[in-house]
């Protein structure tokens, strides 16, 4: 195994759904990822395929986020076939639930003013009052006053997910390299030189979707990618009888039968430790939604880094110095995993990124630097 | 606002009785946190509720446990029992559980003295009802007066096993048989250890007790392989001899054992690096000369440390002690001194020995690292097979977890922890060491969302998490 | 099976499924069961298979049962108390 026509750098979601898309097409893929302890949130999300809160100041974002969510069911049947492993996609539209009026206006003006964008799909959210609401969700608490509503909302196995993007790399002829952390990055004579574990891999084609790994590789071929993490923790309780039919922002009950409770948001550096602040927060929040959590125990908590860029937005871009060299990232890995492996991996592989995609472009932090 | 204490130690066994007494009479302010009712840990559990009478059944080396216990309830230490450590941070914050109540501690410093557990014995058939460890039926047999008497074999190999038997015959209970899986290759590595042992404390208690339970009880040596088989019980034990000879038993009740390994779960969710251990085969902390590990302010004392008995526990619970009085109260460096020079002499004498129960205790390769169909993960019922099949495109132990759910059940890893690192590594061809184990988080104790959730409130928490 | 030695006879009384078994004060809920002659405690949440208690330590959690109506909890690391009501699923 020397030479591939694409490296895909990063075995987390982003990597994962890109270099299954790129397979899918024929490509021979390598995907090269660090070891068993790196930052990869892929292994830490809540799972949830999102759309109801995406977009503001950027409605292409929003809609971006909704065709994922669209392609998510095609995505998940195309995963599933080849990898033998159900990513467990259940999408039944979702909800936010508020505690108290002082919330429930708050959501309703936000949405409002999202959703009313130029350029925002129809139909990407519903303001649910709580008799409506309590027969849906039979268990909610008497502080919960209504929810928002996404139809196009969902969520999946994301482990299983994981699992399924590496297991079906292999079956389509790539490689998932797990131990093989990108020390050095060059490009030469038209093609990718990388080195890692000590070899050197040649690519026609690279993909930096590395998470926060790609800050320091993106300037080496040309690329940029201001990224920061961002803190989130999360609890799961251990396995109780189903009672939740579907995903919440915060609380959703997974296919197996543990309920996860999610998720903070903190700025803290790269400590991915878990704190008692956060997760008793959380613990209190989940209890006032749904009294009946109160009495199951806890399995384990954890704690993950996002990968933030400075508005929130994903970037996409391509190497203008060195042709063949693109950059992906995105804090939403799970929910826009379906675009990725659909219309992103299939751009790549014609060599160049879609108009529709050049608002995502890592230049828009020049702009807003120099106003 | 958190509780707080100079000095918090966890585990109330000699080396957590030890260290606490000890900084207790320095004047520490010292909080000493143990999920029993009562003091005294794995050894001598129950020592002050126990239903046998005072020196009978359970030997000498238990009822010794009665001075420890004694000095420590003269002390001024805090006592906290009947309440778990579920977490515990770089900063030192314990989160404590009793009663119901969730509530926090921090401290200056931190001795953990939790102690050990028994290493996993997957074979075939381990998860039926009716397979037990043979360190819970001497928990049943210390705190409840319970014995097996009738349809009980007692199989494995290490120094608690013939323990146990020894303590079941003197009970007047019975054992159908004992399956000794020593393998006989062991003696070879031991053998030059020998002349230490020969000499050490444990050497005549030793072979009394081993001559004691072979005239009392069926002992078959040698046997190579094990497996527990029934339906919705275990019905009967199937063994191999090293000849080829085979047997079985019917049984409603197996008792296994192949040594124990540190409990190291509230240390590695605190972030206390490990290594792994190739004569002891586990992961054991990296600490300094006083159990100082690499994270300020905490340290680790007894079995938990590394396995070196109770007797080793009392004196490295005294030496973390000491690191920790003197950080604390300089001035008392003098007269320390003569307190830290006795405790290294006292560990000097009953470390000798240990190499050779190491080696000869050994467990074999085919009773650590399944195969197949056994279960190498019971939580989550994953088969060896399984994570063999997984490991070698996993990075390690922590996806291998996010591949399969091994490790991801109540037990947190405890029961298929140093299972998986050896699986895997043997599947790759690597060393353990180079394979890591799981990533521990808290809880480490069993918590519910509600005891969490009461919690005093604090800013950063609820900001974190209230938001629009 | 288990037997208590005779000295150690039982001196309250807990209530396992609606019947009454004897205990011993100071003894775990998983002591008086296993006294009582049950083995399997619970059934597992992924293949339903009988599990009952393997450690008595509190570290392989194999043992849990519904304590007064709280479920998941630990038997081997409970004390009995007169009259506490146990719900198994052998
Ligand atoms: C089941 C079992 C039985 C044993 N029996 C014997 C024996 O009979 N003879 C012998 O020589 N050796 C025995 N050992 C070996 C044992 O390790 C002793 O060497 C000795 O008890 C070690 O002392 P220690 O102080 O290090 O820890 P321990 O005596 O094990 O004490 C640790 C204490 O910490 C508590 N603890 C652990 N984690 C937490 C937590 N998170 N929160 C609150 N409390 C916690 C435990 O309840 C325990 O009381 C046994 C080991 C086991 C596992
Ligand atoms: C708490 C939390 C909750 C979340 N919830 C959701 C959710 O509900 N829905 C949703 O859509 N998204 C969610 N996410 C986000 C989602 O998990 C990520 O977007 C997703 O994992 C994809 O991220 P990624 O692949 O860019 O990065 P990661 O998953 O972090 O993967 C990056 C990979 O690159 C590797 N790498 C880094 N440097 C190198 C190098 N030099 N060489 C080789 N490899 C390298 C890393 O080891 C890692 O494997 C959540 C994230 C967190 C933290
Ligand atoms: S028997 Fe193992 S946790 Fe109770």
């Amino acid at each position: 195994m020397g030479d591939c026509d694409v490296a895909v750098i990063g075995g987390g979601l982003v990597g994962g759904a890109v270099a299954f898309g790129l397979a899918r097409l024929g490509r021979r893929v390598a995907l090269l990822d660090e070891g068993d302890l790196a930052y990869r949130a892929a292994r830490g999300n809540f799972a949830l395929i999102w759309a109801q809160s995406k977009g503001l100041g950027l409605p292409e974002y929003g809609a971006w986020t909704a065709r994922s969510a669209a392609a998510w069911p095609a995505f998940a049947a195309a995963l599933h076939e080849v990898s033998g492993i159900d990513p467990g996609l259940h999408q039944p539209g979702g909800f936010h639930l508020l505690l108290g009026e002082g919330e429930y206006l708050r959501r309703g003006e936000l949405l409002a003013r999202l959703h009313n964008q130029p350029g925002m799909p129809e139909g990407g959210y519903r303001m649910v009052g709580r008799e409506e609401l309590a027969k849906l969700l039979p268990d909610i608490g008497p502080d919960v006053v209504g929810a928002s509503y996404g139809p196009r909302d969902g969520q999946c196995n994301s482990l299983r997910l994981f699992r399924a993007l590496h297991l079906a790399l292999g079956r389509l002829g790539g490689a998932y390299l797990p131990a093989h952390g990108v020390q050095a990055l060059r490009f030469r004579g038209g093609s990718f030189e990388i080195e890692a574990s000590g070899r050197t891999i040649g690519a026609g084609q690279v993909v930096l979707a590395a998470g926060l790994g790609n800050a320091k590789l993106a300037p080496l071929v040309g690329l940029e990618a201001p990224v920061r993490p961002q803190r989130g923790q999360i609890v799961v309780t251990r396995r109780t009888a189903r009672f939740l039919d579907h995903p919440t922002t915060t609380i959703r009950q997974t296919d197996e039968g543990g309920v996860m409770l999610g998720d903070s948001v903190e700025e803290a550096g790269f400590d991915n430790a878990v704190t008692l602040g956060p997760i008793s927060a959380i613990a209190r929040r989940a209890v006032r939604i749904f009294p009946r959590l109160g009495a199951l125990p806890i399995a384990r908590s954890w704690a993950a880094l996002r990968v933030m860029s400075p508005d929130g937005f994903p970037i996409y871009q391509q190497s203008a110095t060195c042709p063949g060299a693109f950059l992906a990232t995105c804090h939403s890995g799970v929910t826009l995993a379906a675009a990725h492996a659909l219309h992103l991996a299939p751009a790549i592989a014609a060599g160049r990124l879609p108009p529709e995609l050049a608002v995502f472009g890592a230049e828009r932090f020049h702009v807003s630097a120099a106003a | 606002m958190s509780e707080t204490a100079e000095l918090a130690v966890v585990g109330a066994g000699p080396a957590g009785l030890a260290a606490a007494a000890l900084a207790a009479g320095f004047g520490l302010d010292v909080a000493l946190i143990d999920e029993q009712p009562g003091p005294g840990g794995q050894i001598y559990r129950g020592i002050e509720t126990s239903p046998h009478a005072p020196g009978t059944v359970l030997g000498e080396d238990y009822w010794y446990g009665a001075r420890p216990v004694r000095a420590f309830r003269r002390s001024r230490v805090r006592y906290l029992p009947s309440t778990a450590a579920w977490s515990l941070d770089r900063e030192r914050e314990l989160g404590l559980l009793h009663a119901g109540q969730a509530r926090t501690l921090a401290a200056k410093r931190v001795i953990l003295a939790t102690g050990a557990i028994e290493r996993p014995i997957p074979i075939p058939g381990w998860s039926l009802p009716g397979v037990m460890t043979a360190g819970g039926a001497q928990i049943l047999l210390k705190t409840a007066g319970m014995v097996p008497h009738s349809g009980t074999v007692l199989a494995g190999s290490g120094p608690l096993l013939w323990l146990l038997a020894w303590q079941i015959g003197r009970a007047g209970g019975k054992l159908d048989a004992i399956l000794d899986t020593t393998p006989k290759s062991n003696w070879r590595r031991a053998w030059p250890h020998l002349p230490a042992f020969a000499v050490s404390p444990y050497a005549l208690k030793g072979l009394r007790l081993r001559l004691a339970v072979g005239r009392r009880f069926r002992v078959v040596s040698g046997v190579v392989a094990l497996a527990a088989e029934g339906q919705e019980r275990i019905e009967a034990v199937r063994w191999q001899g090293a000849d080829g000879s085979e047997g079985r038993l019917a049984v409603d009740t197996l008792l296994l054992h192949q040594g124990v390994v540190p409990e190291t779960n509230l240390a590695m969710a605190a972030g206390v690096p490990h290594r792994w251990e190739e004569t002891r085969l586990c992961f054991e902390p990296v600490l300094d000369a006083y159990g100082d590990t690499e994270v300020p302010g905490i340290a680790i004392a007894g079995d938990g440390g590394g396995i070196l008995g109770a007797w080793a526990a009392e004196e490295t619970g005294r030496l973390a002690a000491v690191a920790a009085i003197r950080a604390l109260r300089p001035d008392a460096a003098e007269a320390l001194r003569p307190v830290e020079a006795r405790a290294r002499r006292a560990l000097a004498h009953v470390e000798r020995g240990r190499a050779f129960l190491d080696a000869l205790f050994r467990p074999a390769e085919r009773f650590r690292i399944p195969e197949g169909e056994t279960l190498a993960c019971r939580c989550e019922e994953i088969a060896a097979g399984r994570v063999i099949e997984a490991a070698s495109m996993a990075t390690g132990p922590n996806q291998l977890k996010a591949y399969l759910r091994c490790g991801m059940g109540p037990c947190q890893g405890r029961m298929c922890g140093l299972t998986v690192t050896e699986l895997m590594a043997k599947a790759r061809g690597v060393s353990p060491a180079a394979v890591g184990h799981y990533r521990i988080r808290p809880p480490v104790k069993p918590l519910t969302v509600a005891e969490l959730a009461g919690l005093p409130p604090d800013p950063v928490g609820e900001g974190a998490v209230n938001r629009d | 099976m288990f037997r208590r030695q005779p000295e150690t006879a039982a001196t309250l009384s807990i209530l396992v499924d609606g019947k009454p078994i004897p205990a011993r004060a100071g003894e775990s809920v998983a002591a008086a069961l296993l006294a009582a002659g049950l083995s399997a405690f619970r059934r597992s949440p992924v293949s339903g298979v009988p599990r009952g208690p393997y450690c008595l330590m509190g570290a392989c959690y194999d043992c849990l049962v519904t304590i007064d109506g709280q479920p998941g909890r630990q038997a081997c690391q409970v004390p009995v108390a007169s009259g506490m009501r146990i719900e198994t699923k052998p």
